[in-house]
């Protein structure tokens, strides 16, 4: 079963408040100066805060704020957050891979940045809605 | 250079107690813009059982990845920062981390490998509180890119 898309805007004053509020201040993630200095094409999100955001997707989907009890994800590719009010998208998609007799869902999860996968090995156990 | 392996199996002490506050719950969740009144209010929180404000999934991740310093920071294993790079995250929950838990996290080796030029280090985290009840255990897969 597929679950409904979520989309979600990313911008660089996002990253600033995710940066605070996380204690991630890493240079990479607010200044074009250093990023590119270590060879990326620019400002990048914090994987963290990409996770974050699938993670909402998945207590959306699971109809409860604390119904995960396993999450994880491989970072395979960089979000590029331009220094702009559009920002960029996160496009997040699952699908339900089991229904446990034990009453847990496993979803296998694909978050999107421009097309291209920014997440691999993206999956979570949820509590299944009673 | 390449990391020891006799370090994977190794643990750290324990690290001070962090005390998860309320306030620092609703600035995560309004951050990741969590909007679940669980998140931010004590009395939809306890309507679904919990003593206090619920923290989103990563929220963990504020304690886990300040008490991997021990671990990247071991002069021992001698791990080069400049070249880390957040490859996994995982995190496995007995319940979600509520406002009033003072948690403690345990850290530990558990892979080393190498591949490609690079090395991959996994750490676990065990997060319990104070009083030893295991709230979550978190998993950081940490890419220490090869010199080119």
């Amino acid at each position: 079963m597929e679950l409904p898309t979520q989309t979600f805007r990313v911008t660089r004053a996002d990253l600033v408040r995710y940066a605070g509020a996380s204690g991630d201040f890493n240079q990479i993630h607010w200044s074009d100066r250093f990023a590119t200095k270590v060879g990326l094409p620019g400002v990048i999100a914090h994987g963290m805060f990409t996770m974050a955001l699938v993670g909402r997707a998945v207590t959306t989907w699971a109809g409860a704020p604390d119904a995960v009890v396993d999450y994880g994800v491989r970072f395979t590719r960089p979000v590029v957050v331009p220094d702009d009010d559009e920002g960029t998208e996160i496009v997040v998609s699952a699908v339900v891979r089991e229904v446990t007799e034990t009453g847990l869902t496993r979803l296998d999860i694909t978050a999107t940045c421009h097309g291209d996968k920014v997440l691999s090995q993206a999956r979570a156990t949820v509590r299944t809605a009673a | 250079m390449s990391l020891d392996q006799s370090f994977v199996g190794r643990s750290y002490p324990p690290t001070a107690p962090y005390q998860v506050g309320r306030e620092k719950i609703r600035e995560f969740a309004t951050a990741i813009g969590a909007a679940d009144p669980a998140h931010h209010d004590p009395v939809a929180a306890r309507a679904l059982g919990h003593p206090d404000v619920v923290a989103p999934p990563t929220f963990p991740i504020v304690l886990t990845m300040a008490a991997n310093r021990q671990m990247i920071e071991d002069p021992a294993l001698g791990i080069d920062y400049s070249r880390v790079v957040h490859g996994d995250q995982r995190f496995a929950y007995t319940r979600p981390v509520v406002a009033g838990d003072e948690l403690v996290c345990v850290n530990a080796i558990e892979e080393i490998t190498s591949r490609g030029g690079h090395e991959f280090v996994t750490t676990r985290t065990e997060v319990t509180t104070t009083a030893g009840e295991p709230v979550v255990t978190a998993w950081m897969k940490l890419v220490v890119r090869g010199e080119a």
